[in-house]
């Protein structure tokens, strides 16, 4: 292995209060404004920082030795911010990253819109020119707060160097209240260097902002009565309970309600899929018995969730039988997409809370026995007959066997995404970690180094296709300068998977553009220093997965699969959850 | 702007501001990027300190404006929406018509003006420039009048509208402290919509 370059031994560093400042006349440090933005992120719990220096932000880096944080530094501004999307998710706290200038600050854009789909608290901090070049063209100059307007939660241009304080204050705060989402700070390089007070304030608030957490009592009663009359309830379970930090209270409710449960691509984790009360997931490449249950329900309660397209495909056959219960901190998702008959707005583990008292034990034994009757046997027997090559539900599966399902993991976005999806049995929160509204190809790399880095007592691994590999795979120096232990499977197909899979389906086998060369991917795991494991058999899989763990280091598994294998069951695109296809024109059944 | 579709009714929201550099920008671009077409919108100061009126006339299906009402209320510098089609209001727009004037023409231009309340507020040998203000219908109108001697310049100014009587769309000074958060008030409309 080759060793991380050698860095200067690093001073023990201290935290800001505990570090000598000139004193203004009210007692208060004086900093530069670089400080005050080190010293902030310090105040706010802060430990790690993803970026990349440049230009704008050198008087930035300028503070970063002295103060109390970790930086890491990525090979891309845009792995930046899904790393801190990554940290984010899978510790529940602000996920930070930090970039240059115009390119700099541009390259984040990707990252935070992923963040905003999926409601994720990033906190991005980027420079900007001086003042003085401001709106002049100059180098490295673009408007990111106008370019960063509709993929954010909020974003702001900090002009003097007093407000920096309270505008990284008011950043977290937006970032992780309410709906949470990205928020940007945009600093001139000036007001860097510029020196001020530092005075961290202890309370924010907006005029304009003030999310309902709380719900009304007098909906939580109506929701209570509806369920209270359902014969065939169903839960859409959704990213919010988790992002609520709802899941006990969820559990309970499930529990004392026997309500079973289809799950968001997000949703997957926020109660152990074990329980047979647990369904699996809902939507296009969802199991049929979910769709099946989706359409004969007589009520659905979506806790969390944002009925998105690919969770409910054709609107006007979603869940047509049933009553539905909406609960959402954001008021603009009820009746966006789907009539909602009892709207809950608020926090969904507030809700659960009030509503747990309300709803009555209830043998759902027949509604649930006939869900289960819908189970697409055809294809579990078929998946696990044991195949002459590697598959994705044997390699899924393996990797949850061997970690049992303890681990956090990472997806890019495709085959390998819906394989993992499908097939990995998540028991825990906060441990599945896929980019679901943007499908941020190159999601997977990145977030399991945020992942890894705020949980570093956790197994990670990141299952990525060879074509979402190939656009992070630069990560992998960060991951050896980091020395983290970390477990790549590629998916490898050599093809695009998914665009491939809609050109077989829909396109008469028109494959364009999605055959992919790849390089070898043991010898670049080896050329960046990590360890490269090629599985070419399905003999080869276990230990193959068993050796990466074993590994205290960086690990990429080749796995060489069936070039065209698709995903089943598949709804067409546009089409109804009842139109599920479960083989392609061939009558192959993969 | 869009054009209005017929198919859509017109709805007028208030929307107060807070009066900060970019916030007309995200209240646009929010519009724009969902899809909602407004028709006109105008800006400027309120009553308090700090705070910008917006009127803003969208074309939209009903159950749209509710959702348009949302989205504005995520923007974090929007204070208060208030949906004022359904209730008595005072409407007013003001145009400015440069009406191209023969000698001969000069009199009945100015007699039309007359009949709708209009002024003329410069003249030149070959032009009028006409001064209106009242609902939007009547500036159609006297547009519409006018058009056959030639319209050689106009602006209009898009509609104000505030609701008559002593309700008013104001917010106080801490939003929320009526005991109910703004969300809170919309649930209650979605409530109410959704039991009938």
């Amino acid at each position: 292995m080759v060793s991380a370059p050698p860095s200067a031994a690093t001073p023990a560093t201290l935290p800001w209060s505990e570090r000598e400042w000139p004193l203004d006349r009210h007692g208060f440090p004086v900093m530069t404004g670089a400080q005050i933005v080190t010293s902030s992120l310090e105040a706010e719990g802060v430990d790690t920082i993803f970026g990349y220096p440049g230009g704008a932000v050198i008087p930035l880096y300028d503070a970063l030795p002295a103060a109390n944080l970790h930086h890491v530094l990525v090979r891309f501004e845009q792995w930046a911010a899904l790393a801190a999307d990554g940290y984010a998710r899978a510790t529940g706290r602000v996920g930070v990253c930090m970039a240059t200038s115009g390119p700099g600050a541009t390259n984040l854009v990707t990252g935070l819109a992923n963040a905003q789909l999926d409601s994720v608290p990033v906190v991005a901090i980027t420079g900007q020119v001086n003042q003085s070049l401001i709106g002049k063209d100059g180098f490295q100059e673009v408007d990111i707060q106008g370019i960063t307007l509709p993929v954010t939660k909020h974003n702001y241009l900090v002009n003097r160097v007093e407000d920096i304080a309270p505008t990284i204050k008011e950043a977290f705060w937006l970032a992780r209240s309410g709906r949470p989402g990205p928020v940007l700070v945009d600093i001139p390089k000036n007001v860097f260097t510029t020196k001020g007070s530092f005075h961290y304030p202890e309370t924010v608030s907006r005029r304009g902002y003030q999310p309902t957490i709380t719900p009304n009592i007098r909906q939580i009663r109506a929701a209570a009565e509806l369920i209270g009359q359902a014969e065939r309830p169903l839960i859409m379970a959704g990213h919010g309970i988790m992002l609520a930090n709802g899941t006990e209270e969820f559990a309970a409710f499930v529990r004392k309600s026997g309500i079973p449960i289809a799950f968001t691509l997000l949703g997957l984790g926020c109660f152990p899929e074990d329980d047979p009360l647990a369904l699996g997931m809902m939507g296009m490449h969802g199991h049929r018995e979910v769709n099946a249950a989706l359409n004969a329900c007589d009520l659905l309660i979506n806790i969390g969730a944002r009925f998105d397209d690919r969770a409910t495909g054709r609107l006007d056959d979603f869940a047509r039988n049933a009553k539905i219960i909406h609960v959402d901190i954001d008021p603009a998702e009820i009746g966006k997409n789907v009539h909602c008959d009892v709207p809950v707005v608020g926090d969904a583990r507030e809700a659960l809370e009030l509503l747990l008292p309300l709803i009555q034990e209830t043998d759902r034994s027949e509604w649930t026995s006939w869900i289960a009757s819908q189970r697409n046997t055809v294809l579990q027997d078929a998946l696990e007959t044991t195949p002459a090559g590697p598959e994705p539900y044997t390699i899924i599966r393996g990797i949850a066997e061997a970690t049992n399902g303890e681990a956090i993991v990472c997806t890019d976005v495709g085959q390998h995404q819906m394989w993992t999806a499908q097939y990995f049995g998540f028991n825990y929160p906060d441990r599945w970690l896929s980019s679901g509204g943007l499908g941020t190809m190159g999601y997977g790399l990145p977030a399991a180094i945020g992942a890894k880095m705020g949980r570093p007592e956790l197994e990670v691994w990141t299952v990525v296709g060879d074509g979402g590999f190939q656009m992070s795979l630069n990560e992998l120096a960060t991951c050896m300068q980091e020395k983290l232990d970390l477990n790549i499977a590629v998916i490898n197909n050599g093809y695009l998977g998914m665009v491939r899979q809609w050109q077989d389906l829909f396109h008469a086998k028109n494959y364009s553009e999605v055959d992919i060369l790849a390089p070898d991917f043991v010898k670049l795991a080896e050329a960046y220093g990590a360890t490269g494991i090629r599985v070419t058999t399905h003999e080869e899989i276990a230990p193959a997965i068993e050796r990466a763990r074993s590994i205290p280091g960086t690990v990429v598994i080749d796995f060489v699969i069936e070039p065209e294998m698709n995903v089943w069951p598949m709804v067409p695109p546009g089409g109804s959850n009842n139109e599920m296809m479960f083989s392609g024109p061939a009558g192959e059944l993969d | 702007m869009a054009t209005p579709n017929p198919r859509q009714q017109q709805s007028t929201l208030v929307v107060l501001v807070e009066d900060q550099p970019g916030v007309l920008t995200r209240v646009v671009s929010m519009m724009r990027r969902r899809s909602f077409n407004i028709d006109s919108i105008t800006v400027g100061h309120s009553e308090q300190p700090g705070v910008s009126r917006i009127t803003m006339v969208v074309s939209a299906p009903e159950d749209q404006v509710e959702q348009i009402a949302k989205q504005l209320y995520k923007v974090i510098e929007v204070l208060k929406v208030t949906d004022v089609t359904h209730v008595p209001t005072v409407s007013r727009e003001l145009a400015l018509i440069k009406v191209a004037a023969k000698p001969q023409y000069r009199s009945e231009i100015m007699q039309i003006a007359e009949i709708y309340e209009a002024r003329i507020v410069d003249a030149t040998p070959t032009s009028l420039l006409v001064e209106a203000t009242g609902a939007e219908s009547k500036i159609d109108a006297l547009i519409a009048m006018l058009r056959g001697y030639g319209i050689r310049e106009m602006v209009r100014s898009g509609q104000l509208a505030m609701a008559r009587g002593s309700a008013v769309a104001s917010v106080p000074e801490t939003a929320g402290s009526n005991g109910r958060s703004r969300d809170q008030r919309i649930l209650a409309a979605a409530a109410n919509g959704a039991s009938n």
